[in-house]
């Protein structure tokens, strides 16, 4: 484990956090959130944990980002909050 | 207090796991847009893989594949890291991608009835549709129950 590549990665992980929830317009919110589940991934890779790492990038940041998409598709695009 | 700060360091992956839960948490209560919400519990469910992750890490450790298999040399004194919340949490990723697209379909569900995704709206609406669920409904039938 790198130390100052693990407190970066966990730092960009707060600011994707909360710039995912305070963002108006839910497609930016969503793309940011993917974001999220990647840099996670490289955070678990980094940790030796291999297998949750590939998990998380094809689930985490794929499948999920694809659902988020498809409902926006179906519903509206902006937030009051 | 040097003992204090040298925990604050030494666990500062703990830190940050408790700091996204709360984000994730704060966004599920706090926010009005249903999607908000799915977001934070996104958010959630991830600081809570964070934080088996990181249990599971061992200081020098490497991944968990066995140094020298298929007919190698065999390598006795490698240190490995504990492999068994890997597991959990890989069967806990697809439960999280599950409970998120079932969330997702009740919310197409949910708009396509009241033509909104805030929380206030569809309340109001709610409350116009099916006039027993008011406030005001719900006062008296408890004044009812009070009094028999």
């Amino acid at each position: 484990m790198i130390w100052i590549l693990d407190i970066t990665l966990l730092f960009f992980l707060v600011v994707c956090a909360i710039a995912a929830i305070s963002i108006k317009d839910l497609l930016s919110s969503i793309i940011i959130l993917s974001a999220y589940s990647l840099i996670m991934a490289i955070v678990w890779v980094e940790m030796h944990s291999v297998d949750v790492g590939f998990t998380e990038a094809a689930v985490g940041a794929g499948i999920t980002t694809v659902l988020f998409i498809a409902t926006l598709a179906r519903t509206e695009g902006r937030s009051e909050d | 207090m040097s003992g204090i700060l040298d925990i604050v360091y030494a666990e500062y992956n703990y830190w940050i796991y408790v700091t996204l839960m709360m984000i994730g948490f704060y966004a599920m209560i706090a926010k009005k847009n249903l999607i908000k919400k799915v977001i934070g519990a996104n958010i959630f469910q991830t600081a809570i893989f964070l934080f088996y992750i990181s249990l599971s890490d061992v200081t020098g450790g490497t991944a968990p594949i066995l140094m020298g298999g298929h007919g190698g040399e065999h390598a006795a004194d490698v240190i490995y890291t504990n492999p068994v919340p890997h597991v959990l949490i890989l069967t806990a990723i697809v439960v999280a991608v599950s409970t998120t697209a079932v969330a997702l379909a009740l919310i197409i569900r949910i708009y396509n009835e009241y033509g909104s995704l805030d929380e206030d709206v569809i309340r109001a609406a709610r409350r116009e549709l099916q006039p027993e669920f008011s406030e005001h409904a719900r006062q008296k039938s408890v004044a009812e129950v009070s009094e028999q």
